[in-house]
């Protein structure tokens, strides 16, 4: 079993955080294989920014697959980019918030959550990835959600003053995910 | 050993201070920054030196400097920079010190393209620097992989007294994987590597011509110097002691893919993808890409093989000339290219191998 | 008798310098053996030399020595010094090397204040490869490569690596000297002697510059380039403490 994930958005989205909260996981407290790899560009600032995470019972082959099984999209250029990546079957995690675009494809899997505007609700635009984090362990069940959380709480130790919000922004992507199985 | 997840840059650093390395210098250039800016941080931890060089050449020469006065040393770079560096490499090969420095290949040639590529093989395995000097060149395919050969690499630049290259590409330096590290070297047994070399390290000698350290990076005298090449020469023979291959599958393979790095490990998993299709395929993977595990190429059965496929990150190929070496003509040879930046496609790989197979 | 002077045994006996003739380079060598030997310094000096005439005296020194890339040698002196604090580092360096090739190494180790000591041979050209031009060479001086001599419009002018470096923050000592008369390699060797003693003051960069003549690559004999030493070489590189700190 071996799972490709792209994660895209733009600079600033926490896309990275995201794809290494996962992989951080799956190294720490699974018998997985797991591979990050950022793209990357000359530029600083700016732009559209991702991360691809495979997760697998085996050995990993390509830290860059061709087809994608999931794909998480967090803006509107990424869908354009990448949904041709995403395999027949394949699902899309889609930040409803600012992606408007029609989704042409029939032949995926789609699971819809406003992070953006929770993020914005929740007094805190920054944690908008931590949400989408939570919907996409709480659909795929990838790794079992507390070993995620317990990665997050560990990353975030030298900030416990954003403990409470971010465990409130996980629990919330969490039951989005699930509530859509 | 717990295992912990690291950036591959930073892993080949965290391995270079565990054997040992208490010098580092270096320049920016992209894909390898995580590797200076780890040491940046590491070494005052251990009691190391870190030195951000005002070039790629004054880096390297730094090196050449601590590594003289006996001090495990490293620098790294990436593909244009390996080219400004290769001064300091030739005189450190031709002075016979001790060194390790990486290569996080970009595309090329020219500046290139920052995104990863093997356009450098030919450099890293024919000639790094003028004078015709050989040296260990290791190449990894995973985060882990790049671990061990960093730290082994330090044994074997100080046991040939000579620079060890570890040629690994902007996937490995950049992408994170679980890793286990390799025992941290105590305060006293580095010392004790260090006072190894105090016959021969520049550190100050009694007053005496004969004992004194001279470290030449070259001979006035003719005799002397062809001496000194034959001497080398005689060390390079020895490394066929040294070579490091992974064989998968090849024993009744129909096609024998060549890869080594990213596209090695990416060839893997075509190999498993093809097996559990029924499909006889099998991959020889350089580790040590110099020497070159020439004899795994005898070992195919050439009764059942319709080609070997060179798989590179590199237009053109490059290694392919090795695998013609090594291949000697029993079976027709083909490629699988990309370049510019551009990783390995799996599918392309899959692509090829069909057609291969379905000649 | 008393013995009142005897040959630095930092110098082996049975070897040859390499030097032509009437070059300064053996006396500067010569010097830097007995500040040595005064300061008891020997057992933990290394000299790290540039590429050139610089480097003929590699073997007939009795002490450490190592041959950097040419230009590099403030580059392999910082590597060294660095994970060798204890050792007394310096660099012998040519005008081709210190201020041409090696200028990016020279002036990058200055500005951060290496605590390593430059000795410095300037005399305004190429002397091993056979009087190419330097960034020394004097205007209107022929070399193999400006047969008509250095024109400003063409060449620039003269460089003047002291006052160069008196432009950084961090260098702890620029002087420079010459040895054309007696008094003046008097000067050198307390020059030489309180550049080393500042390196194990731990006071960083010091530089000593010593206007020499090269004979056979100005085409005059010896004693004539003691004359073109005084006439046209010090009017344009004055000697003196640039500075002291």
């Amino acid at each position: 079993m071996e799972t490709n994930l792209c994660v895209a958005g733009f600079g600033g989205q926490g896309v990275m955080s995201l794809g290494k909260f996962l992989a951080d996981a799956t190294c720490n407290a699974t018998d997985k294989q797991v591979t990050f790899f950022p793209s990357y560009g000359a530029e600083q600032r700016g732009g559209t920014a991702n991360c691809f995470v495979v997760i697998s019972d085996g050995m990993i082959g390509a830290p860059l697959g061709d087809v994608m099984d999931d794909l998480i999209v967090m803006n509107g250029p990424s869908m354009n980019k990448f949904l041709p990546t995403l395999k027949k079957g394949g699902t899309l995690f889609v930040n409803s918030s600012i992606v408007d675009a029609n989704i042409d494809r029939e032949d995926v899997k789609v699971v819809k959550a406003p992070v953006t505007t929770l993020a914005l609700e929740m007094g805190n635009a920054k944690v908008l990835n931590v949400i989408m984090l939570g919907v996409y362990v709480g659909y795929t069940e990838v790794v079992p959600p507390e070993v995620v959380w317990e990665t997050i709480e560990h990353k975030l130790g030298s900030k416990p003053k954003l403990l409470p919000l971010n465990k409130l922004a996980f629990e919330k992507g969490l039951e989005i995910g699930r509530s859509q199985r | 050993m717990a295992r912990v997840l690291m950036k591959g840059c930073e892993a080949i650093a965290e391995a270079a201070v565990r054997a040992g390395c208490r010098f580092f210098a270096g320049y920016p250039i992209t894909p390898q920054n995580e590797i200076p800016e780890y040491f940046a941080r590491r070494m005052p931890e251990v009691g190391g030196v870190f030195v951000q060089g005002e070039s790629e050449v004054a880096s390297v020469n730094m090196v050449y400097g601590a590594a003289s006065a006996g001090t495990r040393s490293m620098t790294s770079s990436s593909s244009p920079g390996i080219s400004l560096k290769s001064e300091g490499i030739s005189y450190a090969a031709a002075a016979r010190v001790p060194m390790v420095y990486a290569n996080i290949s970009r595309g090329g040639p020219g500046v290139g393209a920052i995104q990863p590529a093997q356009q450098d093989y030919f450099q890293a395995t024919k000639a790094s620097g003028n004078g015709g000097f050989e040296m260990l060149v290791l190449a990894p395919s995973t985060v882990q992989e790049a671990v061990d050969l960093t730290y082994a690499a330090f044994d074997y630049a100080d046991r040939d007294q000579n620079p060890v290259l570890i040629l690994a590409d902007g996937v490995i330096g950049t992408m994170m994987e679980p890793v286990e590290l390799p025992p941290m070297k105590s305060d006293e047994e580095i010392a004790a590597i260090r006072a190894g070399k105090a016959a021969w390290a520049c550190t100050g000698h009694k007053l005496d011509y004969a004992n004194r350290s001279w470290i030449q990076p070259g001979q006035w005298d003719t005799k002397k110097m062809q001496q000194e090449n034959e001497k080398a020469a005689a060390m390079y023979a020895t490394w066929e002691q040294d070579v490091q291959v992974e064989e998968y599958h090849t024993q009744d393979a129909e096609v024998v893919i060549a890869a080594y790095g990213i596209s090695g490990r990416i060839a893997k998993s075509v190999v498993d993808i093809c097996r559990s299709a029924g499909k006889k395929v099998g991959l020889i993977r350089p580790i040590t890409v110099h020497p070159f595990p020439y004899a795994a190429f005898d070992r195919i059965n050439y009764d059942v093989c319709k080609a070997v496929l060179d798989v590179e990150m590199s237009i053109p190929a490059q290694m392919v000339q090795d695998v013609r070496a090594g291949v000697k003509g029993r079976c027709p040879i083909e490629t699988c290219l990309c370049s510019g930046g551009n990783i390995m496609s799996r599918e392309a790989i899959l692509n090829t191998v069909d057609a291969i197979l379905a000649k | 008798m008393e013995k009142i002077y005897s040959r630095t045994k930092t110098i082996q006996e049975d070897k040859v310098s390499g030097f032509c003739p009437g070059c300064m380079h053996s006396t500067v060598v010569k010097l830097i053996g007995e500040v040595m030997e005064e300061m008891d310094v020997v057992e933990k000096t290394v000299m790290v030399t540039g590429i050139g005439c610089c480097g003929l005296h590699m073997d007939y020194i009795a002490y450490d020595t190592i041959t950097a890339p040419h230009g590099r040698a403030t580059a392999v002196a910082t590597g060294m010094k660095r994970s060798s604090p204890d050792s007394l580092i310096f660099t012998y360096q040519g005008d081709g090397d210190f201020a041409s090739i090696g200028l990016g190494e020279s002036i990058s180790a200055a500005n951060r204040g290496e605590n390593i000591t430059v000795i410095f041979i300037n005399n305004g050209i190429y002397g091993m490869t056979g009087g190419q031009l330097a960034p020394t060479t004097l205007l209107g001086m022929k070399a193999s490569t400006a047969p008509k001599g250095r024109v400003a419009e063409e060449h620039g002018y003269p460089m003047h690596m002291c006052e160069i470096l008196n432009q950084l923050t961090a260098p702890a000592y620029l002087v420079r000297t010459s040895c054309n008369t007696p008094q003046n390699v008097i000067k050198t060797k307390a020059a030489i002697k309180k550049a080393f003693q500042n390196q194990l003051d731990g006071k960083g960069f010091s530089m000593v510059e010593i206007v020499t003549s090269c004979p056979t690559n100005w085409g005059m004999d010896a004693l004539t380039a003691l004359d073109f030493i005084e006439e046209k070489m010090l009017p344009e590189f004055p000697l003196g403490v640039i500075r002291d700190r």
